[in-house]
């Protein structure tokens, strides 16, 4: 296992986190994207993601298993399939946008950042420690290439709507993506956004919430029903889109839809199941905040052959 | 007072936020008007406790915490005794507008406990670090900001804190922490206890830090130098008089928080002094920035916040003294 890793930390305030385009030429370079990945290839990339969540939270000995291994296919797909970014460019300004609102899953952004080669793929496994850029919660300060900074919950869809609002001011193709718990929409702050993005019409922003059903300290029914989940963000002004968020081909469909739906922003309510693909995290409260013991690290590797 | 030659043998004891969720079941027990809220964080804040005893006294309100606080307001405005907990920076920084307006503008009488505090959580990183919450709970009209530093002191605290009539902040931590008093010892809101006598200069400490200041005193001992070691458990209302006998009797006063130090509570001391005794005053502190991930130690380490940064501010202080 690596030792903490030496970096150098930015501030904040040098952090530029929109470089627009110095002339309007420039924007129109076509940049060299990720290429798109096939739908087996990507099954393949979930499983090794899913070592990888395994792995670094083991030797941090904290972390969210749960969260994370429920949004692999998600993230998966959105990094390998449909968003337009560039590792090599990351801050090419029309870049599509992920934010991790659920900050507490950032192990499954930084095994999808390190499988896309954003950031090095050998120090996952310093997750947490001191001097690791892989931070508790996604931190800019230590990986500028990350879109936002989280870990405070209900927070992401707002900033989501900003950068698709300046998105539009600047008459940029990039559209935003953020995902959401399905605990952390019990946030006030989720429904002003909504409210904010049917009224401004933000139709390029998707809102993808990870429908696991579980949150801290047990299931979402019993600390707080957040049912009918569809329709509340119907009610909101907003297209929903229900899908099976294991099921690469369905995000997929789900993802073309929202780019075909104009004037309002759409939400698409996956369900998915917390701790998915190992069986004993799988639907087990336990797992939201609980690091795999050493002798369960192995045993979840050997099902994720 | 505790008796100079006491040794502190700072064993480990209890969480501070362990030792109020078992107060507040001791409260609810002696009080049925004991009502909690909690935000999805009951098995951390320890409320999950209470939840346990008095299922029908315990409200889960999910993650939200800004609307948990006016409920609590709810309940104080209908005679409950509301106490509403989550991390402190949660529920301080997100409920902080229903704190001004819908909590402290009336003077309701709801209990806030924030849990998590300071940098000593460790690996979850500075978006679950409370530094600033002292500052703003401290900026609110009529509340009362506790600020204690073992199991002991927690305890009778909660229950302090349950029997006055008013707004309450009370921030604990993560980690356990080191026993400092005896259990039969006594705690009044509004009065630091003085640790230890001296009369070179005064570290004046609060929660963690309190420890650490024990330590430092230990240290400097060795080296011939008197420190008088004062646990302010209770930084709003501040224990003036107090801190004007330490400044005029020791002439120096280092103040040590496990938070940012704008705002906390060595200005809070260092406006009192000047309006009483002015007299040389360190600071030991978050110094102008938020932290990272890492160990608890390492981080207390980093950031400045362990008995050697005391030892150096104490140096400080007695230098600029002479
Ligand atoms: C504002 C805020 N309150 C509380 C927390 C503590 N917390 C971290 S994760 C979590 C539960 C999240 O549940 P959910 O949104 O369903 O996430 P997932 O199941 O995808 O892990 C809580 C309460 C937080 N990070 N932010
Ligand atoms: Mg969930």
């Amino acid at each position: 296992m690596p030792g903490p890793i030496s970096h150098s930390k930015i501030e904040p305030d040098s952090f530029t986190p929109f470089r627009r385009c110095s002339s309007s030429a420039s924007c129109k370079i076509e940049v060299p994207m990720m290429q798109k990945k096939t739908v087996p290839e990507m099954q393949v990339i979930a499983k090794r993601m899913r070592r990888e969540i395994i792995e670094m939270i083991g030797a941090a000995k904290s972390g969210h298993p749960g969260g994370s291994l429920s949004a692999v296919e998600l993230v998966v797909t959105l990094y390998f399939n449909e968003m337009r970014h560039d590792p090599a460019n990351p801050k090419w300004a029309d870049r599509d946008r992920f934010i991790l609102s659920k900050g507490h899953a950032a192990p499954v952004l930084y095994a999808a950042m390190a499988e896309s080669g954003y950031t090095p793929l050998d120090q996952l496994n310093t997750l947490r420690k001191l001097g690791s850029i892989y931070q508790g919660h996604p931190d800019v300060r230590f990986i500028p290439s990350l879109e936002a900074s989280t870990g405070s919950l209900g927070e992401g869809v707002s900033l989501a709507l900003g950068m698709a609002l300046a998105a539009r001011l600047n008459a940029s193709p990039s559209r935003t993506y953020v995902m959401l718990g399905d605990g952390e929409i019990q946030e006030g702050q989720v429904w002003e956004s909504a409210m904010f993005g049917a009224f401004h019409k933000v139709d390029n922003v998707v809102a993808i919430v990870d429908y696991n059903g579980i949150q801290l300290d047990g299931f979402v029914k019993d600390i707080m029903e957040v049912k009918p989940l569809a329709d509340k963000w119907r009610a909101f002004g907003w297209h929903a889109i229900e899908i099976n968020g294991h099921d690469i081909p369905a995000i997929q469909a789900a993802f073309q839809e929202a780019a075909g739906t104009k004037g309002v922003p759409t939400a698409i309510i996956a369900h998915t199941i917390k701790g998915k693909g190992v069986s004993f995290m799988e639907n087990n409260p336990k797992f939201h905040g609980t690091a795999p013991t050493p002798d369960e690290v192995k045993l979840a590797l050997q099902e994720l052959q | 007072m505790i008796p100079t030659k006491t040794k502190f043998d700072l064993k480990l004891g209890m969480a501070t936020r362990e030792a109020f969720g078992k107060a507040l079941v001791e409260a609810g027990r002696r009080n049925k008007d004991v009502v909690v809220c909690d935000a999805d964080l009951s098995k951390s804040t320890y409320t999950s406790l209470f939840h346990h005893e008095f299922p029908d006294r315990f409200f889960s309100c999910g993650i939200a915490e800004a609307n948990m606080v006016a409920i609590a307001a709810g309940f104080a405005y209908a005679g409950k005794i509301p106490v509403a907990a989550s991390f402190s920076c949660f529920v301080v920084n997100k409920g902080f507008e229903q704190l001004r307006v819908t909590v402290a503008y009336p003077k309701l009488n709801v209990k806030i406990v924030g849990t998590h505090s300071g940098i000593s959580i460790g690996e979850d990183g500075p978006s679950q670090m409370s530094v600033e919450e002292t500052a703003l709970a401290c900026s609110l009209p009529g509340f009362v900001v506790l600020s204690p530093a073992d199991e002991v002191s927690t305890t009778a605290l909660v229950h302090a804190a349950i029997d006055h009539v008013g707004p309450v902040f009370i921030r604990t931590g993560r980690m356990k922490a080191p026993v400092i008093y005896p259990a039969e010892q006594k705690f009044e809101i509004g009065k630091a206890v003085e640790l230890i006598d001296g009369s070179d200069v005064t570290v004046i400490a609060t929660g963690l830090l309190v420890a650490e200041a024990i330590r430092a005193q230990e240290a400097l001992e060795a080296e011939g130098i008197s420190v008088r070691v004062i646990d302010f458990h209770t930084v709003k209302p501040l224990d003036r008089e107090t801190i004007t006998r330490a400044a005029a009797e020791t002439g120096a006063i280092v103040v040590a928080e496990e938070h940012l130090i704008d705002g906390g509570l060595g200005v809070r001391v260092a406006q009192a002094v000047a309006e009483t005794h002015p007299c040389v005053m360190e600071f030991v502190g978050l110094h102008d920035t938020y932290a990272e991930s890492g160990s608890p130690e390492q981080l207390l380490d980093k950031y400045g916040l362990i008995s050697r940064d005391v030892i150096a501010a104490v140096h400080r202080a007695l230098a600029r003294k002479k």
